[in-house]
């Protein structure tokens, strides 16, 4: 019998740019967009797949990229944080409206926050309370209490 | 001490109004909503090595032997570390206790036994995180188990002695005794006993874990951090006598920190292999903490027990003292302690003017997890134990919950006041701030909503939680414990220069984790030297090479607004004095003739043409600085130490002024129970917050917000659970349930302003609270349950299955308490 290959060559798009990488076959993507493309914007929060920092979207929807294996984003269109803001000095009126809101204390949580609210706003534009908090109960926040995030998130629908 | 709405706060001191009090766009947030954050994790650097560390799967063990040689045979593997170099190589880190806490020995790694489970054992370093990882199961470790204690009840018995160089599993020990608590009991009218309350372990879990990048330099024999670490300062004073090297070989640098909650204080002992491995693989090595790993072996919260409770009562409900035994569990090292056994008397009377109170601490070793300071530290606790009391004695008594609190808190006509164990509360208003909590939470209908919920089968409460944030240690306390530390006082540092291109620059010895501390930098600067906060740059993190380091510097124990700020305030000031006369000079006039405006020293009243921009100082110091005369040299430059008066301590009776500031939280709920589950939901919150002149309010409210959700998580959900083999069941975010969006209800949120007279911009530290929502919540259940057999919450954590069993059996919490005559 052959042995299973333990890496593969994977190509994806990540915000537009596309990569190719030879990866180990067990490779996290989100290992392998942290360490191998260096887009360090995603966060590992946990290693049970509970925190949701590690948020991104995958051919539009939101996935925790700790929970998809590199090799199975191959021919995937990814969205990370980084691809959020339209330009480096403009931001997308959901991160305005995060600042706006003090949505976020330390940071680390945010980006997970902002890809699952973004999917959210993606097929509902205007959200109730109820529907963010819904949508963002994959991600965990230790600082804020959600109570801002959710607010930022529904007034972003409301101004939109 | 007045008290203040704040729409009319006045700041205290003299400083340009304008941006202090305003809720400015924080700086940190730009870089942070498009993933430019710089954390540990995201510094990378040539041929680094990942860390992964062996942990022992016992409770409590002998090490019979460490085998890494099928580690070190894995392709990629670049080294290892085992508990016999680090014994060879470093010294045990000190202790602060006195015999026997004093003699334990804490090494960086496990050295011949293990204490708890997940304690590291060895370290195994490669190439990736995955094969280092692969590799630490290929280390051999066999172990001879021993008898394990998970339960501070039975440690105290010392059957099993955990650390045999101490020879007892007490850590530390010593009476409280102040006022006179015999005169108290004969002039009550009650005595209301409780047989035992039990505070629960958890930690604040930060979301970002524990780690570094550590570096290491042959030539000058100096080592770079890049970690989260958020008290460097003392976190040198612990590595460097242990690693046999001077402080200033140790750098450590912070930038963005995922989170800390006091929960990265006692990284040492990791940070202590790192640096090892450094030097022996010489080459950079990451050690990025796992989840399960941080739950299981990082820090954890002090557990405390409170026995032989007895409270001394009048029949109009004036509460005279109270005397206790305090068990308090460490797990299995003293890392940050005995020191809780001491912060918890900075808040000994919680917000009640009662005089005699006596408490008898212990503290001892367990085989669980070592535990750290955790938001709210050692305070919390205590003042969960007074909130009981209140709320125990009011049900006990048929007493008002709301009467008693108000008849017993300290007035704010008595502010400043001295407690019994000379603290002094330097100003609040706690029936205010009562009375707009229970305001806000509907308090005169919930007689109505009462029995509207009982109609649908539902059980209704409403509870209070009375607590007050101290902030700004007086580490001099420490001596109460061992007379001989040499720890006293406290102090943070900071740096403000003017640079060339008329850029306001800031260093600070703090180490943020979210607390926006470049922005509240920015705004006293700005109005201390007259200019917009977008002229201020702060720069980020902390690095023990910039010049803004003092021996207590980081971020811990809800001090930065008074601390940091204070620093800050002081090396502004002296920058702005300095503007004044250099401006003075170059435009020959008196300096009171100088202002400093809009980003210029300008004459007041003067022509247009005799103001100088910021840009031209800057460049006559750093760049065109022939003309100056001789006997003139300003910097533009300057660095402020900020240290609090506190004076000495009564080490022999226990008293001084152990900290220099007090805020209040007062928080209200309304929750419901199940009848039939005992599930708990909120139906509404309040918390009302009153830390003094308020720099940024909407960081002030996020802070509610924040410790309002921990003390949530930790009264309903969030408990570190061990079964009898020491094994910890609840090491993830699925056994250790922390709260989610849909469980935090909405918070309402007010807050009043009664300065601080004692701190330079009139602020108070307040990011820890005082864990107001673990004492309402467990009062609001109280309450909810009275109907059903009148149970008595006496855990600090009441899951649902908990309630379901007071339902069931209220009896039996019931047999917990008793009033007896005086």
């Amino acid at each position: 019998m052959s042995q299973p290959s333990l890496s593969r060559s994977i190509a994806v798009e990540v915000n537009g740019e596309v990569y190719e990488r030879e990866v180990d076959a067990r490779r996290l993507l989100v290992h392998f967009i942290r360490d191998d493309l260096d887009l360090t914007g995603t966060h590992v929060g946990c290693d049970t797949g509970n925190c949701g920092a590690c948020t991104i979207h995958l051919d539009g929807q939101a996935v925790k990229s700790c929970m998809v294996l590199a090799v199975q984003a191959d021919g995937s269109k990814l969205r990370t944080v980084e691809g959020l803001a339209p330009s480096d000095d403009q931001l997308s009126p959901l991160q305005q409206s995060f600042s706006a809101h003090h949505a976020l204390q330390c940071g680390y949580c945010t980006p997970g926050m902002l890809m699952s609210a973004s999917a959210l706003l993606e097929q509902n534009p205007r959200p109730t309370e109820e529907e963010a908090r819904k949508a963002i109960q994959g991600n965990i926040c230790r600082c804020t209490g959600y109570v801002n995030i959710v607010e930022a998130i529904v007034s972003t629908g409301a101004s939109a | 001490m007045s008290t203040t709405e704040t729409s009319t706060t006045a700041a205290p001191t003299e400083l340009q109004k304008g941006h202090i009090g305003q809720s400015i766009p924080r700086k940190e947030d730009k870089r942070l909503v498009q993933g430019q954050g710089i954390f540990f994790d995201d510094v990378r650097r040539h041929g680094m090595g990942y860390v992964h560390f062996v942990r022992s799967p016992h409770a409590h063990a002998k090490i019979l032997s460490i085998d890494v040689s099928a580690a070190l045979e894995l392709d990629g593997v670049y080294g290892t570390l085992t508990g016999d170099e680090v014994a060879i190589q470093t010294d045990p880190f000190f202790e602060m206790s006195t015999p026997p806490g004093a003699n334990i020995k804490d090494y960086a790694l496990a050295v011949g036994r293990v204490r708890f489970m997940g304690e590291p054992v060895a370290a195994v370093v490669a190439r990736t995180r995955e094969l280092a990882r692969d590799a630490a199961e290929l280390v051999e470790v066999e172990y001879e188990p021993l008898d394990v204690l998970v339960d501070a009840r039975e440690s105290v018995k010392d059957e099993t002695v955990m650390h045999d160089d101490a020879g007892s599993n007490v850590v530390w020990s010593g009476v409280f005794d102040w006022g006179d608590w015999e005169a108290a009991k004969a002039e009550a009218d009650h005595i209301v006993k409780i047989d035992e309350l039990h505070f629960h372990r958890f930690s604040s879990t930060p979301l970002e874990c524990s780690g570094a990048l550590v570096e290491y330099e042959k030539a000058s024999g100096q080592w770079t951090l890049h970690c989260n670490h958020q008290m460097p300062g003392v976190g040198a004073i612990w590595m460097a006598p242990s690693l046999r090297t001077g402080i200033d070989k140790l750098r450590f640098i912070t930038r963005d920190i995922g989170g800390g909650f006091g929960n990265k204080i006692c990284l040492h002992p990791y940070y202590v292999t790192l640096c090892l491995l450094a030097r022996k693989l010489n080459r950079p090595v990451n050690w990025t903490e796992w989840r399960t790993d941080q739950h299981t072996a990082n820090a954890h919260g002090n557990e405390r027990w409170f026995h032989d409770v007895e409270v001394a009562v009048k029949s109009d409900g004036t509460m005279l003292g109270f005397n206790v035994k305090a068990l308090d569990d460490c797990g299995a090292f003293p890392r940050y302690e005995p020191l809780g056994c001491i912060i918890w008397a900075q808040v000994t009377a919680g917000c009640y003017g009662w005089r005699n109170i006596r408490v008898d601490f212990t503290q001892v070793t367990t085989n669980k997890s070592p535990v750290s300071p955790n938001r709210g530290y050692s305070r919390m606790q205590h003042l969960w134990l007074t909130e009981r009391i209140i709320d125990i004695v009011a049900t006990e008594l048929d007493l008002d919950r709301v009467e008693i609190r108000k008849r017993n808190y300290v007035k704010t006509e008595q502010m400043p006041y001295e407690t019994p164990n000379g603290c002094v509360y330097d100003s609040g208003d706690y029936a205010r701030c009562l009375d707009i909590a229970l305001d806000l939470i509907g308090y005169d209908t919930i007689e109505e909503r009462r029995a509207e919920a009982a109609a649908r089968g539902k059980l209704l409460g409403f509870g209070i939680g009375s607590t007050l944030d101290s902030g700004t240690n007086n580490f001099g306390q420490s001596q109460m414990l061992n007379p001989e530390l040499q720890f006293s006082g406290n102090n943070e540092a900071a740096t403000v220069k003017l640079d060339i291109f008329g850029e306001l620059v800031v260093t600070l010895g703090t180490v943020p984790q979210g607390q926006g501390h470049e922005t509240t930098a920015s705004q006293v600067v700005a109005d201390i030297v007259g200019c917009s906060p977008d002229q201020v740059n702060v720069r980020q993190g902390h690095d023990t090479f910039f010049n803004s380091n003092a021996g207590f510097s980081g971020t811990y124990a809800s001090q930065f607004a008074v601390t940091g700020l204070g620093a800050v305030k002081g090396a502004a000031d002296a920058l702005r004095a300095e503007m004044i006369q250099l401006a003075a000079a170059v435009l020959q006039c008196e300096e009171g003739q100088i202002e400093l405006a809009d980003g210029f020293a300008r004459i007041k009243d003067g022509p247009a043409e005799a103001a100088l921009p910021f840009m031209a100082l800057g460049a006559i110091v750093n760049a065109n600085n022939a003309f100056l005369p001789p006997d003139f040299n300003p910097t533009l430059n300057h660095r402020f130490v900020y240290r609090p008066y506190f004076g000495p301590v009564d080490v022999e009776k226990k008293m001084g002024k152990l900290t220099l500031t007090y805020s209040t939280q007062i928080h209200a709920c309304v929750l419901e129970v199940d009848r039939e589950t005992g599930v708990v939901e909120i139906v509404d919150y309040a918390a009302v917050d009153d830390c003094g002149v308020r720099i940024h309010p909407q960081i002030v409210e996020g802070q509610v917000h924040g410790a309002t959700a921990h003390a949530i998580g930790a009264a309903l959900h969030e408990e570190f659970i061990y079964d009898e083999d020491g094994q910890l069941l609840t090491s993830n975010f699925y056994d250790y349930h922390v709260p989610h969006a849909l469980d935090v209800p909405a918070l309402k949120t007010s807050a009043i302003e009664s300065p601080s007279p004692f701190t330079p911009l009139g602020s108070k530290g307040m990011g820890e609270g005082g864990g107001g929502g673990i004492h309402c919540i467990g009062s609001a259940i109280q309450d909810a349950l009275k109907p059903v057999g009148k149970p008595i919450v006496y855990d600090s954590c009441n899951p649902y299955h908990r309630v379901w069993s007071m339902l069931q059996d209220p009896e039996r919490t019931r047999a917990n308490v008793e009033v007896v005559p005086a």
